[in-house]
């Protein structure tokens, strides 16, 4: 069906190419989120990784800070339909976490929990092996509350709502499990390059 | 809402899939200076929540397609359209062909409603206070007309930070109901015109002092507006886990 005198506004090939589907290009950082940003003292901030209720491990600050780094360069791209290029973020590799906690990942799925009570699932698959991290930094300054600071979940190849701010833990579950905003229709798995937003995509 | 525990433990929710459908343009009406009333002809016209909102998809003669997301202003009212409030943003790719091309019986997609999260009902009970800046206070009018036709005697303020008196949208509206209406107040606040005052510590006071404890504080504008305000909401005593927001550009 087309929309009489729609042309649209075409992106220039380099940019276009860098674009999922349905998605434009935005120069400036759009704040997504359901509620104010939660109040986080570095001094009580815990991480803690979890097998369903069983925690396996957590950290302090000081403790996340002392862990291995990684830094990566790229695209992201939310869901409401804006990509941002060439972002750089620094923090503790999926892998590394699981290395110090000295374990496998128990599961083939999980849940990333937050500090306001939001969740969001993932599969191990898409966080292994250098896909995912505990972002520390962004642009190589303290990620800040407005973006998820001190600390949030940064898995770029999916849809950003996947990456879930003010982390406080991981969760592993036995079955892929609805987070805050699958519960409410949006895709189980999130991928951009298919523009899979919502259920059924 | 739903904690990480309870979703865990919940049981598997129906699940919600939004399809596209087809729409008619039924009406364009400029309602300020940079704002359209736009009403659309549609299968999903009266199932929204107030607040919720709309994908919108328009295609090109070549098949380029692009999508936005917008509030719904309307609340369900017998008629099989839905209303949109756009802004004709300078280089807005969807919401300049609103706003420049469309006319009555144009057609387009659109699919949704969409967002449980920022959305009210009546029976969600408890005081309402609302903030919106600039056209983030499109979901709110559908909450105030929303509870007009359900509740319209429950408490509920409005605080609205808009640069000028003749870029509020719907300001006849709300004057209307803030005359009439029993327990409603509305706080405007002009950023560029008058004192030229922001949204402050006394006005959320002054807000709060008029519904009491609110059920629910939502919140909607550019992070600019939200960020701030949702900071004095939780500074003057509100549990956070009762304001919802929803932000837009930078």
């Amino acid at each position: 069906m087309v929309t009489r005198g729609f042309t649209g506004r075409r992106q220039p090939p380099e940019t276009g190419a860098r674009l999922p589907p349905g998605q434009y290009l935005t120069q400036d950082f759009p704040i997504l989120q359901i509620g104010p940003n939660p109040t986080i003292d570095l001094a009580t901030w815990e991480f803690t990784l979890r097998d369903g209720s069983r925690p396996i491990k957590s950290w302090s600050w000081e403790a996340m800070l002392a862990l291995p780094r990684t830094r990566w360069h790229g695209d992201i791209h939310c869901v409401t339909k804006w990509s941002k290029f060439d972002t750089q973020w620094e923090g503790v590799s999926f892998d590394d976490l699981l290395a110090d906690a000295g374990t496998a990942a128990p599961t083939d799925f999980l849940l990333a929990e937050s500090y306001d009570d939001y969740s969001t699932n993932i599969p191990v698959a898409d966080l292994v092996g250098g896909k995912a991290m505990i972002a520390l930094l962004y642009g190589g300054e303290p990620i800040h509350a407005d973006h998820g600071g001190p600390a949030r979940f940064f898995v770029p190849h999916l849809y950003f709502w996947k990456s879930a701010k003010w982390l406080k833990g991981l969760r592993f579950t036995k079955t892929d499990t609805a987070g805050y905003w699958e519960l409410r229709g949006y895709h189980m798995y999130g991928d951009p390059w298919r523009e899979q937003r919502y259920i059924g995509d | 809402m739903s904690s990480a525990t309870s979703a865990i433990e919940a049981p598997a929710p129906e699940p919600l899939v939004f399809h596209w459908h087809e729409a008619e343009v039924a009406a364009v009406t400029a309602i300020t200076p940079t704002v359209k009333s736009v009403r659309l002809r549609c299968a999903i016209a009266g199932r929204q929540r107030a607040g919720q909102h709309v994908d919108v998809r328009l295609t090109a003669a070549d098949g380029y397609r692009a999508s936005r997301s917008y509030s719904v202003a309307s609340v369900p009212d017998g008629s099989d359209t839905i209303e949109l409030l756009v802004e004709g943003l300078p280089g807005g790719e969807v919401s300049s062909w609103f706003f420049e091309t469309a006319e009555v019986g144009d057609r387009l997609e659109l699919r949704g409603p969409i967002g449980g999260s920022f959305s009210w009902d009546g029976p969600d009970g408890g005081p309402l206070l609302l903030a919106g800046g600039g056209s983030g206070v499109v979901p709110l009018l559908a909450m105030l007309r929303r509870r007009a036709q359900v509740v319209p005697d429950l408490p509920a303020a409005l605080i609205y930070s808009v640069r000028s008196r003749a870029e509020a949208i719907a300001l006849d509206e709300l004057e209307a109901r803030d005359r009439d209406e029993t327990n409603f107040s509305l706080f405007l606040r002009t950023t560029r015109e008058g004192e030229g005052r922001r949204v402050d510590a006394a006005l959320v006071e002054a807000a709060l002092d008029r519904v009491g404890a609110p059920g629910k504080v939502f919140l909607c504008g550019s992070n600019r507006f939200v960020s701030p305000t949702a900071d004095l909401v939780v500074a003057a005593g509100v549990p956070p886990a009762v304001i919802r927001t929803e932000r837009f550009g930078a």
